[in-house]
């Protein structure tokens, strides 16, 4: 089995979703990923929902410097203290949590705490956590900065990436959409429109 | 057939036991394969029944789609959209139900006196269901044709069959004489009853043509022993290479006056003529009676006697012709050596069945005169062993079945009450005595005729009046009027009535080719080969 990959720490938290930010800069899992924390006996999954990079301090905000560098690498390579005055963030929805090996499409009964690792689940995981589209109900009915659509799609296209037959789990969920949003045609619409492959 | 197997359809919706339930089509099925006529089970929480689809619809989610429909040329949005937001219904008739309740475990498939509940899966009949519900191929049970889009055999309980008057129906060229000699073939080969077939066009004894003209064995040639060829026109047989067995001759002796009036439309007679017929045969006996009035000569005494008996002369004259076009008729002699009802008798008896050739005699009087005057003393005949056996306690005489076509003719409301066809199809049950009517105008025989019909088999028909009469008094009329009316001109057949626990649309067997032949006429010693091989295979297992 692959070694599991430790994407942040989290430095915020609640019980629908969880900041976390990176140990390296630009080190974001992609949007729409599924990611995954650990609290005592219950691991926490989430969906990438939103990610930033910033400035460390809030009132400081970086300045254009590549004036007279060649490249953006250079950039970067003649302030070294830039790698350590920015960092990356990135928050994830809470979508399910498993708790005595038992996975649950719906929301843990405390939320994470703050500190704990992040990891980005394994495509084994991926596979056994989309057997289920409970998940997208919750993507739907959550008020994010970012278009519901937009993270619907993207995580679904990340998740086909964990199956031999993507086409088919990307047909799979749009059924399930299709009755979710049956009110909704143009939302839908949109939604198909971004993952048909 | 192993990908059908059970293959599920969709799920229960909605429904009334009267009109039917509303299934909702599972995405994985293309309502473009779901055909009007084919069978369905549907898996209640304690029951299993058993349907027929009769109506496929088309059903939205929303009817904005409607309105604004999505882009379907795109595979992926078709495929999502298909079964969720845009989904097939299908109505669907449940007739049985076939296992879970103590009754349908011990007696079979029972008649439905529920709807199965909401959601219940509805999967499309395997070949297990449908041979439950119309039992497999045994010695009691013949196989006609598979159901559509299917290769299980639906059997005809022929027992059942025989013990009542049965219709075959259809409009010219649909394959009413296939089907005919299928059955008839059916009941020698699971020997159920004796036949008497009046062979209008002489194509069930030796051999017929199909629509390309190609030659198809008939009876004789499949069972050389069990059938005998009798024939009217021995000059046609002789030509046509058939060996008959018999020569029927008719005596002017052996025709009454009833027969007489059963002609009096083919004849032209009048009313009064046919009152003369019977006062002509007081005078001369009921034997002689014909030989008689066509022996008198126009002078004194025939006025004489004709004011005598108050017959009026155009009343005479008119019998007179009448009399003269019977007398046309090659086979009728003043007297005949041999009686052919008794030969005909002597050979059911026997348990040989009888074809009736009339060659070229094939205008209807000749039809009517001599189907009608055979019949009548084969009846009487029958009706005599029948109660001497009530009587004695003895066996009844086998079953007769007595094959007729242009079955109108006889069994049309003006004459079904005189004719012995309409008296055999009402009350003969009793005296083991049954009809076989095949037409192509089932609006012209008597609806009370119709009505004492057990089976009835029909193949396409598009004139209203016909299908309303072939389907007068039969539960889910109309439903069975949309699948009547949309059954392919060939080898296609709806099947409803006693010998069958639901109506069914079948494809019949085929029927022509060398093997369709070595399926119809029994291999015992090829079947003992068999059973010995599968005892053995068993036995090492």
């Amino acid at each position: 089995m692959a070694e599991l990959q430790r994407v942040g720490e989290i430095i915020e938290a609640s019980t629908t979703d969880f900041v976390a930010q990176c140990y390296e800069l630009y080190q974001l899992p992609p949007l729409g990923s599924l990611v995954k924390t650990r609290d005592q006996s219950v691991e926490l999954y989430g969906i990438v929902y939103n990610a930033a990079t910033t400035s460390l301090e809030p009132g400081r905000r970086p300045i254009a410097r590549g004036k007279d560098e060649a490249t953006e690498e250079e950039i970067y390579r003649s302030s070294p203290q830039l790698m350590k005055l920015l960092r990356s963030e990135f928050g994830a929805l809470v979508v399910g949590h498993r708790q005595n090996d038992k996975l649950y499409h719906h929301l843990p009964p405390q939320p994470a705490r703050i500190h704990s690792f992040v990891y980005l689940c394994l495509p084994e995981e991926v596979n056994e956590f989309g057997q289920s589209f409970d998940f997208l109900n919750i993507l739907i009915n959550s008020r994010l900065p970012v278009p519901t659509e937009e993270l619907v799609a993207a995580s679904l296209r990340q998740m086909s990436q964990a199956y031999d037959d993507p086409r088919g789990f990307l047909v799979a969920a749009g059924k399930e959409l299709a009755i979710l949003l049956s009110g909704n045609l143009n939302q839908l619409k949109a939604i198909l429109g971004r993952i048909r492959q | 057939m192993t990908q059908q197997e059970n293959q599920r359809l969709g799920i229960v919706v909605s429904g009334s036991l009267n009109k039917g339930v509303e299934v909702k089509l599972d995405s994985s099925a293309s309502i473009e394969d779901i055909a009007v006529g084919r069978f369905v089970t549907i898996e209640g929480q304690k029951r299993r029944f058993f349907g027929m689809i009769t109506d496929v619809s088309l059903g939205l989610i929303d009817q904005k789609l409607a309105l604004t429909p999505p882009d379907v040329s795109d595979p992926f949005v078709a495929e999502v959209l298909a079964g969720t937001s845009t989904f097939g219904t299908l109505h669907v008739s449940p007739t049985l139900t076939i296992g879970g309740d103590v009754a349908t475990l011990l007696e079979g498939p029972q008649p439905v006196k529920t709807v199965p509940s909401h959601f219940s899966v509805v999967n499309l009949a395997s070949q297990r269901d449908v041979e439950l519900v119309f039992g497999k191929e045994d010695k009691e049970r013949f196989f006609i044709g598979t159901p559509l889009d299917m290769e299980t055999k639906v059997c005809l309980d022929l027992a059942e069959l025989v013990k009542r008057s049965n219709g075959v129906f259809g409009k010219s060229g649909t394959g009413k004489t296939f089907l005919t000699r299928l059955l008839l073939i059916g009941m020698l080969q699971k020997a159920t009853a004796a036949n008497l077939v009046f062979d209008m066009h002489s194509e069930y004894g030796w051999e017929g043509r199909d629509e390309q003209g190609r030659k198809v064995k008939a009876l004789k040639q499949l069972f050389p022993s069990k059938v005998a060829v009798f024939t009217l026109d021995e000059e046609s047989s002789r030509r046509r290479k058939v060996s008959t067995d018999f020569v029927v001759r008719i005596g002017y002796d052996d025709i009454e006056p009833e027969d007489i009036a059963l002609l009096r439309q083919t004849l032209n007679l009048t009313e009064a003529s046919v009152q003369a017929v019977y006062q002509l045969a007081r005078e001369f006996g009921d034997k002689k009676w014909i030989e008689a009035t066509l022996g008198l000569e126009d002078g004194d005494d025939t006025k004489q006697l004709l004011t005598r008996l108050s017959i009026h002369d155009s009343t005479y004259r008119n019998l007179r012709r009448g009399l003269e076009t019977v007398r046309r008729l090659p086979f009728l002699l003043p007297h005949t050596p041999d009686n052919p009802v008794k030969r005909i008798l002597e050979y059911l008896d026997r348990g040989t069945n009888v074809v009736l050739e009339f060659g070229r005699y094939t205008d209807i009087t000749a039809y009517i005169l001599v189907a009608n005057l055979l019949s009548r003393r084969i009846h009487a005949q029958y009706r005599e062993a029948m109660e001497k056996a009530i009587g004695e306690d003895a066996t009844p005489p086998r079953p007769l079945v007595i094959t007729i076509e242009e079955a109108h003719r006889f069994l049309n409301p003006e004459v079904a009450s005189q004719t012995i066809f309409g008296t055999i199809a009402r009350e003969m049950r009793k005296y083991n005595v049954t009809l076989l009517v095949i037409d192509q105008r089932p609006s012209g025989i008597d609806s009370e005729v119709m009505s004492q019909m057990g089976t009835k088999i029909t193949c396409l028909l598009d004139n209203d009046r016909d299908i309303d009469s072939v389907l007068a008094g039969i539960s889910g009329k109309s439903e069975l009027k949309s699948v009547l009316s949309k059954l392919e001109s060939k080898q296609q057949a709806l099947i409803f009535g006693h010998a069958v626990p639901v109506p069914v649309v079948v494809r019949t067997r085929d029927y022509g080719s060398a093997e369709s032949y070595k399926d119809l006429v029994p291999r015992d010693e090829a079947e003992a080969g068999e059973q010995a091989e599968k005892d053995i295979e068993e036995l090492w297992g």
